[in-house]
């Protein structure tokens, strides 16, 4: 029984220390990091193949119980944004760029006056919380529209003001990326109001994306450039975003 | 020890099957800590309360008099869990690295190791299920009247450590088994899914069915807890029943049975 109990308890250790295995998967650079990582090609499919062009569910004011939790930047200290959240923002201008016919220099006022839509969703954080809120905003199809994509165009990059990070090469901004399906989904806004009242700082403002069928690190905040490319190749690492970049599905449906 | 003959008990997809899913749900477990351990609490409903509490669970680390503390709150009842849950090693993390892949905290690596093998399981399970319904094997697990009746006798054979070895499962085993592969299984696939946004848009009536999203959380952690129970259970009657010809019949195939001896 003794000999048992020992084989039990080597066998449990070496599982253990046999996790440190995928301790190397952590250097996003490794074979082990790719194979895992390929998961996201099925997933992406196999979600677009179910979803077709359906809406996220949305809920109603009674499921709005609380203010919207801000996560990742909650206050840009760069001069040029404070200067503009100080004057509410009359000097901002939303920049439409890149494979465009007609490229765009929206300000805010322009762009409130859009049709607008207004949803009351579910926010998922990929850490695994959860929070209901009302988002009134502009389609960004609508200002794509506007803009006239050009024919090769794949994918809309949204820039930010917020410094992520500052590493030893300078700051690093915010970046994030979706392709046309998700740019015109009817629930994918620009969002200049939460909960009934203007964007707060904390949650983007003056305008923040939404796309409600993805994980909260898609909904890039404080958004001034959206620009549209045919490959995400010369954007940051060339994952397509910030936290794809680090490790993170480009692809967040879960 | 049984001493009759040898049979031919499980069929290579079943042993494949077998260890492949001991596997995946073995990672699955510690990539899952992981991710917990980016939001360690669970909740009860459609988001998480942060200005009101629905929490059932909460890990944590406070400091107490100067010194930091591993604090694990469950319905209300708050326990000292410093070592293991909320800090260990000097570090505040829900779940100790010895107890997560990677052990360091990462849960982008964490994420694409769980979904990775959460595909394998999937694929692996629909596999096995077609295969075994055309081949008979479904009926070997599938418990009948006949075993239902002798649920007592089995039940306190059992209570005796007094195990039959035949070619066929006994029906506590059928249940046992049945319940991993029917009940359990499935729902931490569907409840896992339920966390997915973009699953939620494609099936939202699964988020009716278990209650919202946060809930579906609660039962994905519940039901792994459930798995546990299971393997342990499963360890200690291989213990108990003969470790090696079980090994040997989930290796090989061959287990020996009972000879005519046996009462």
């Amino acid at each position: 029984m003794l000999d048992r109990r020992k084989l039990l308890l080597g066998s449990a250790a070496l599982a253990l220390s046999g996790c440190k295995v995928f301790d190397s998967a952590t250097d996003r650079s490794s074979r082990l990091s790719a194979l895992f990582a390929s998961h996201e090609g099925l997933t992406r499919s196999a979600q677009r193949a179910l979803i077709g062009d359906a809406l996220a569910p949305e809920f109603t004011e009674a499921d709005i119980r609380q203010g919207m939790r801000p996560n990742g930047s909650v206050d840009p200290v760069g001069t040029a944004y404070r200067r503009m959240a100080a004057d509410g923002f009359r000097d901002y201008r939303l920049t439409v760029t890149g494979l465009v016919t007609t490229p765009l220099s929206l300000s805010l006022a322009e762009i409130t006056r859009l049709p607008s839509r207004t949803q009351i969703t579910r926010h998922d954080c990929v850490e695994g919380w959860s929070c209901i809120a009302k988002w009134q905003g502009v389609p960004l199809g609508t200002v794509l529209n506007l803009a006239q994509p050009k024919l090769g165009t794949r994918y809309a990059v949204f820039h930010s003001f917020d410094a992520i990070e500052r590493s030893l090469s300078g700051e690093v901004f915010y970046y994030e990326s979706i392709d046309l399906v998700d740019a015109f989904h009817p629930q994918t806004i620009l969002a200049y109001a939460m909960n009934g009242a203007p964007l707060p700082v904390a949650n983007g403002a003056p305008l923040r994306l939404r796309v409600e069928r993805q994980l909260g690190y898609k909904m890039a905040k404080y958004v001034h450039t959206i620009e549209l490319v045919d490959s995400l190749a010369g954007l940051g690492f060339g994952r397509g975003s910030y936290w794809a970049d680090r490790g993170y599905e480009w692809y967040a449906g879960i | 020890m049984p001493n009759g003959p040898l049979v031919y008990r499980q069929r290579l997809m079943t042993r494949i099957t077998h260890w492949v899913w001991a596997i995946s749900l073995f990672v699955l477990m510690l990539t899952g800590l992981q991710i917990f351990n980016a939001f360690p609490s669970l909740h009860i409903g459609r988001e998480s309360g942060f200005d009101y509490d629905n929490a059932i669970l909460k890990i944590g680390a406070v400091e107490v008099g100067g010194e930091v503390r591993g604090v694990t709150r469950i319905l209300g009842a708050t326990f000292d869990t410093t070592g293991i849950l909320g800090l260990s090693n000097g570090e505040a993390r829900a779940f100790p690295a010895a107890l997560t892949i990677p052990s360091k905290t990462s849960l982008a690596t964490g994420r694409i190791i769980h979904f990775f093998f959460a595909w394998l399981l999937v694929i692996t399970l629909t596999a096995w299920l077609f295969a075994s319904a055309l081949n008979g094997h479904l009926r070997q697990l599938l418990p009948t009247y006949a075993d239902f009746k002798a649920l007592p006798r089995d039940i306190a054979d059992h209570a005796r450590l007094r195990f039959h070895h035949r070619a066929d499962y006994s029906v506590l085993q059928k249940l046992a088994y049945a319940g991993v592969l029917f009940v359990a299984l499935p729902l931490m696939i569907l409840t896992g899914l339920s966390m997915s946004p973009g699953f939620n848009t494609a099936a939202p009536w699964l988020l009716d069915l278990f209650g919202g999203r946060q809930t579906a959380r609660t039962i994905h952690f519940l039901t792994m807890l459930a798995l546990i129970g299971f393997f342990l259970v499963h360890m200690a009657m291989i213990l108990l029943a003969g470790p090696l010809n079980e090994m040997r019949s989930i290796l090989t195939g061959w287990y020996r049975t009972d000879g005519d001896d046996h009462a």
